[in-house]
């Protein structure tokens, strides 16, 4: 390897999306003729904000068609200090667009020394979304969560995009995947503002086991062999993963709940 | 026809080493440190925005004297080639070796083939698992490399600086032990050095992947007056 040195006109600046096809080491997959067959997909991810920041979840199960491929597959990902990424769809293409999110971001930080503003982190998703689009047409879309702790406006911020890139500003919480449906319902109820953070991880542990009871691709909790849900906290302090035992006890209380009756089942 | 006057190449290699160290030694100079928790680096520098002393990786920092473009632009060829490389392989498969290999080249080719050399000295370090490991690459105008264990110095005056330095240092010695002694070499005994003429950052093992940190303001006058 050499240095790689530019002249003005060809400098990729900050892009290490740039810099990767000025090197002619562009990730991007080849056009293929027809859809594909059966390929991995991950499920439901959420998203709510609290009085801290934002909460994100996700289910452990990735499925190629009608059988599971995966049973514990990482959906809920740091993109930098201050932000998450969570993904759903299929899966090969959604992992490699947070591995190159997360370089993208990181390099952008070291060449500028200063750190993309939230703002500019959800566009610079977006763009990768929609150079995605030739897979997204042949089955394998990608739609990932956005999420972060704006340290300018000091509040949490939730995105959510389509297939083109389209990028939306949700308010409150959402949620996306083939489970997405039945977690934004559960939310739903029991959303207000100023969640702690207690509730925060209460509310989104209920939706992913709602999402997992009506939808066949979401996973629920995996006692048996100890597999729970991924949760996170993004605050001030930075992106942070919910301890696995603090997630396993949250869901054997809800499981206790269930179980002695007098709740919907 | 006019002939062109023969110059001997000793003297041409001489003329651009001279021409290189002259404008060098017109900067401050910059001392990397090895303490117990990693490498500390201080530079003297009154600018709070251009840096001389940056991250290029996980573990690795880049600090560098001399021509602010030219070194400027070498940092961000650092990031890059360690970026991709991070990318295109494994974060563990980044080292500062393989880094200080390319800038050698780059450089000597360089001050061997262009009409002018960089006017710059770089350094690239390296925080390992342990004290062992931990790494000091100088890197010099014409592209020679020294490999330091202890500390390392940048500059015009590296001599002096480094003689006393070589007198103070000690292994194992604590942040603020290291900086007291770096600020003391930069400044030597007739000057003294306050916070907001210096740059200060540490590659540490105990800050988690991303070793480098910056140690700026409030802090850095704490630690300089526990020192």
């Amino acid at each position: 390897m050499t240095l790689p040195m530019f002249g003005s006109a060809e400098d990729p600046g900050p892009s290490f999306t740039e810099l990767l096809t000025r090197l002619g080491q562009s990730s991007a997959a080849p056009a293929t003729p027809g859809p594909l067959g059966d390929v991995r997909h991950g499920t439901t991810v959420v998203a709510l904000r609290y009085v801290d920041g934002v909460v994100m979840a996700g289910d452990r199960r990735a499925t190629e068609g009608y059988s599971i491929a995966h049973r514990s597959i990482e959906k809920v990902f740091p993109a930098d200090r201050h932000s998450g990424v969570s993904i759903a769809g299929a899966a090969g293409p959604a992992i490699e667009m947070v591995k190159l999110f997360q370089t993208q971001l990181e390099h952008y930080e070291k060449v500028e020394g200063l750190a993309l503003s939230l703002e500019g982190e959800a566009n610079q998703l977006s763009q990768m979304i929609r150079s995605n689009l030739p897979m997204a047409m042949q089955g394998l879309a990608v739609v990932p969560l956005f999420a972060g702790y704006d340290v300018r406006r000091q509040a949490g911020r939730i995105f959510t995009y389509d297939v083109t890139g389209g990028r939306y500003e949700e308010a409150d919480f959402h949620a996306t995947g083939s489970g997405g449906r039945d977690a934004r319902t559960a939310i739903k109820l029991f959303f207000r503002d100023g969640l702690s953070r207690s509730e925060a991880i209460e509310v989104a542990i209920q939706a992913l086991y709602e999402a997992a009871e009506e939808d066949a691709a979401t996973g629920g909790p995996d006692v048996v062999r100890g597999i729970y849900p991924t949760v996170a906290t993004i605050t001030a302090e930075g992106f942070e993963r919910v301890p696995d035992e603090e997630v396993a006890e949250r869901f054997r209380e809800l499981i206790e709940r269930r179980t002695a009756g007098g709740q919907p089942r | 026809m006019s002939m062109p006057f023969y110059v001997a190449p000793e003297q041409v290699m001489k003329d651009r080493a001279d021409y290189a160290r002259k404008g060098i030694a017109r900067g401050r100079s910059l001392v990397g440190i090895v303490y117990d928790q990693g490498i500390l680096i201080v530079a003297e520098n009154t600018s709070r925005t251009l840096h001389k002393v940056s991250e290029i990786y996980d573990r690795i920092a880049f600090a560098g004297v001399g021509r602010y473009n030219e070194f400027d632009q070498l940092r961000v060829a650092g990031v890059r080639h360690a970026d991709t490389k991070g990318y295109a392989y494994s974060r563990e498969d980044v080292d500062a070796r393989s880094l200080a290999n390319v800038y050698a080249q780059f450089l000597g080719q360089v001050f061997t083939h262009e009409m002018k050399p960089l006017e710059v000295e770089i350094l690239v370090a390296e925080v390992g698992s342990d004290a062992a490991d931990d790494r000091l690459y100088h890197i010099l105008y014409d592209g020679s490399v020294v490999d330091e264990e202890r500390f390392t110095v940048l500059g015009g005056e590296a001599e002096a600086i480094s003689e006393r330095l070589g007198a103070s240092w000690q292994p194992g010695l604590s942040r603020g032990d290291a900086l007291g002694r770096a600020v003391a070499g930069l400044a030597g005994s007739e000057r003294t050095l306050v916070p907001e003429e210096l740059e200060v950052a540490e590659l540490s093992r105990a800050n988690g992947r991303r070793a480098f940190r910056r140690i700026e303001d409030a802090e850095l006058a704490e630690l300089l007056g526990a020192s």
